[in-house]
């Protein structure tokens, strides 16, 4: 009846969640650039008050911030699923599909929530960088897209990095929720650990461990980013 | 399409006041836990600091269903909880296990914001207040939690809604809450987007009166401030 670390290993559950671990820092990754990619775009577009899209941008993000992760993931699950399967097996790869499926699903919903975040970071970030340094670009004759390039974007992502790391630390944290769709990432295995066995506690001990593990290396490395990326300031003598 | 609606409706207005439930009796435990934690974390004490920071650590770093499940399905486990009554009964029901998994989740947030409310909090008057012969209660009740709660009360409000959206994690422990009802209605109706429609509603309506009401707070609190007519 014992059942202990020793046992979790002999069984060769390790190798099963370092793969779960390694599929949600995979989808807590590919979910974070998807939500960059959003956070800037619509950062962008919100900062700079274009028109008819920023009303756009600020329901997408007002709708999703308010709204929990697990419903959204509900939403995109149940309704892709019918459509998807019936796609997947008029091509005959039923099998192939599911797995991969889930992964998008996945990536989809994490990286909507995500880029709902970043867009308000960009936004605030953008905020922050004085006017008077775009004017005096404008002043200087730079064409718009230098201008982005020279002077908005190097101070927007300086002032953007803490903002980031704590969308970060909620997407890897959020990715935990795809499990209830099937994607064997680390809660999912830890859950169908915790199942075949009958000792869940072990099971959803490692797993928040593991958790703990990718929060705290990733705040290592924003910190990392962090101290590169702050100016060098002459100190007071 | 009409039926729909008429069946969705009283369903998840009966889920809402369950999202309700675990939301208010979680920021109550919560709120209380998480100003103690804080009041530890700035305490000279290495001991009692260390504890609140590895304890906010660990329940900030860990994603809250991970929580939730060592929770429900880890804890009811160990002998030392299955044999003691109290622990039994709040661990073998969903509702009082997420309720418990969420107070103690938002108390590592609540303590961070509070800590940073507190620090902000000018050394001078402090000073001065000790300097009038406050005692040590006197001068936490009426000068540094006051200024510390206006400093960290629009903070505090954006942890509200993370609470909120946290409560539909119970649904995954088999309590019944918005989320739940929506789940249950998607695969029986098919009808995934208007339930879908009808859920958020809900969410967004709870959402949207409790940053109605810290802004009223707010605005009681700030009340100094407010332009003289």
């Amino acid at each position: 009846m014992e059942f202990g670390l020793w046992q979790v290993w002999e069984a060769g559950w390790v190798t099963a969640i370092l793969r779960g671990a390694s599929i949600t820092i995979l989808v807590g990754l590919v979910s974070m650039a998807a939500g960059l990619v959003i956070g800037i775009v619509c950062g962008l577009i919100k900062w700079a008050r274009i028109f008819p899209l920023s009303l756009l941008v600020d329901a997408y993000t007002s709708l999703v911030r308010g709204m929990p992760e697990l419903l959204i993931i509900y939403l995109l699950f149940f309704s892709s699923v019918e459509f998807v399967t019936k796609v997947v097996t008029a091509f005959g790869y039923a099998g192939v599909a599911e797995s991969g499926y889930a992964f998008v699903i996945a990536v989809i919903a994490i990286g909507a929530i995500s880029g709902a975040y970043s867009t308000e970071v960009v936004r605030g970030a953008l905020g922050a960088i004085p006017n008077g340094h775009i004017e005096a670009a404008r002043a200087l004759g730079l064409p718009g897209g230098r201008i982005f390039r020279r002077i908005i974007a190097p101070q927007m992502l300086r002032i953007a990095v803490p903002g980031i790391n704590n969308v970060w630390q909620t997407t890897i944290k959020d990715t935990a929720l795809v499990s209830v769709v099937g994607l064997q990432e680390l809660m999912r295995i830890s859950f169908i650990g915790a199942n075949s066995t009958r000792h869940p506690f072990i099971f959803y001990l490692i797993a928040a461990v593991v958790y703990l593990l990718i929060t705290l290396v990733s705040q290592a490395g924003f910190d990392g980013i962090e101290r590169l990326l702050r100016l060098r300031t002459r100190k007071a003598v | 399409m009409i039926d729909l609606i008429q069946l969705a409706i009283p369903v998840l207005l009966k889920g809402l006041w369950v999202t309700a439930a675990l939301t208010f009796v979680s920021v109550l435990i919560g709120f209380n836990l998480g100003l103690g934690l804080a009041l530890m974390r700035l305490s000279p004490n290495r001991l009692l600091s260390g504890f609140a920071k590895y304890y906010s650590n660990v329940f900030r770093g860990t994603p809250l269903l991970v929580q939730i499940f060592l929770f429900y399905y880890g804890l009811g486990q160990l002998p030392l909880i299955k044999d003691n009554a109290a622990l039994w009964w709040v661990i073998s029901d969903g509702a009082r296990c997420a309720v418990l998994a969420l107070a103690l989740n938002t108390a590592a947030y609540t303590s961070e914001i509070l800590r940073g409310g507190l620090m902000s909090v000018p050394v001078g008057l402090v000073e001065a207040a000790q300097a009038c012969g406050m005692s040590r209660m006197l001068r936490f009740r009426r000068i540094e939690f006051p200024l510390a709660i206006r400093q960290a009360l629009p903070a505090y409000g954006n942890e509200l809604i993370l609470v909120v959206k946290g409560t539909s994690l119970a649904s995954t422990i088999t309590v019944l809450e918005i989320t739940g009802y929506a789940k249950r209605l998607m695969s029986q109706t098919f009808a995934i987007f208007e339930i879908f429609a009808i859920a958020g509603v809900l969410y967004l309506v709870i959402n949207l009166l409790l940053i109605a009401i810290i802004r009223v707070v707010e605005r009681f609190l700030m009340r100094h401030e407010a332009p003289a007519n």
